[in-house]
């Protein structure tokens, strides 16, 4: 119980990957807190990788959680871009009513 | 090893609550603020765990320029005040029973994977050792980003230059009535149409048409 293995975190990251997951399939609102879900599921990767650097005393997992950053801050400009592109276009950034592809 | 360990439940009690808050929070300025507690407690843990260069940069990259760049586009998208939560919204809500049984299955399939991991503790030792112990955690990591993996770096650096352009030109938009500059008639312009050589002779002025 007090001794904090590498158990606790890579269950702390399966419990964060696995709400950013929820927030994706369960997301009724707009867009914008689905691009949040996947940060959040890029957080929880960048847990287990950290974590098992540290414990396997090995450094590629934090080089590769830099890499992962790099990753995650382009896809957000990315995404937010389109956001604002597709809001300038179609007045609306709900879920429900973005139906352009009929999904 | 108690004190670590009160840290440790306290700031991932922290992270899990705020992540839950971010996905089901009303309003989207709250999430985003949710976000931000979020990365903040999990770069605590960062840095309790002894990886302190890479808590600083989370805090860096995620709190000052990822949640900054999503509070910007969800004010300026007028989007923040929703009608309903997600769960009470339920008109056609078919995806929320099977979303909730997916996520789930994902998250046992999880633990069930860390504890296949504990049972298997003799992979450790095949490990390379090349976290240098007598140096700061920022020297070994530049000591390994700079040498060994170079090119990938080079690469992220060619990603996050696509990923401005791509930005820039997604959101361009020429406006009609608006004067700008045209570089290319600007440069291009040569001696001969903007300079002329007068011959002023004395007493009568030069007559220039304009």
């Amino acid at each position: 119980m007090f001794e904090v293995s590498l158990g606790h975190y890579l269950t702390l990251g399966a419990i964060i990957f696995t709400i950013g997951v929820i927030g994706i399939f369960l997301n009724r609102k707009n867009v914008i807190v689905i691009l949040m879900s996947i940060e959040l599921i890029l957080l929880a990767v960048n847990i287990n990788l950290v974590s098992f650097s540290i414990f396997l005393q090995d450094l590629s997992g934090q080089i590769f959680t830099l890499f992962i950053l790099t990753v995650a801050a382009a896809e957000a400009a990315i995404g937010l871009a389109i956001i604002v592109v597709y809001y300038r276009n179609a007045g609306t950034i709900r879920v429900e009513e973005i139906e352009n592809l009929k999904g | 090893m108690l004190a670590h360990a009160i840290f440790f439940y306290f700031f991932s009690f922290v992270a899990i609550i705020s992540a839950i808050m971010v996905t089901v929070s009303k309003n989207t300025v709250h999430s985003v603020f949710f976000l931000i507690l979020d990365f903040i407690s999990i770069s605590c843990l960062f840095i309790m765990i002894g990886a302190e260069f890479l808590g600083m940069i989370m805090l860096i990259v995620y709190v000052g320029a990822v949640a900054v760049l999503f509070l910007f586009v969800v004010m300026m998208l007028n989007v923040a005040q929703q009608k309903n939560q997600w769960f009470k919204s339920s008109d056609t809500s078919t995806h929320i029973p099977i979303g909730l049984i997916v996520s789930l299955i994902i998250f046992f399939e999880l633990i069930i994977v860390i504890g296949g991991w504990k049972y298997k503790p003799d992979i450790i030792e095949n490990f390379s050792d090349n976290l240098i112990s007598n140096s700061t955690n920022t020297h070994t990591i530049g000591s390994v980003l700079y040498t060994e993996y170079i090119h990938l770096f080079q690469i992220s650096g060619m990603i996050l230059l696509v990923a401005m352009i791509g930005a820039i030109v997604l959101t361009f938009r020429k406006r009609e009535g608006v004067k700008r500059q045209n570089y290319f008639s600007q440069i291009s312009r040569e001696k001969n149409q903007g300079v002329e050589l007068v011959e002023v002779k004395s007493n009568e002025g030069v007559k220039i048409d304009v």
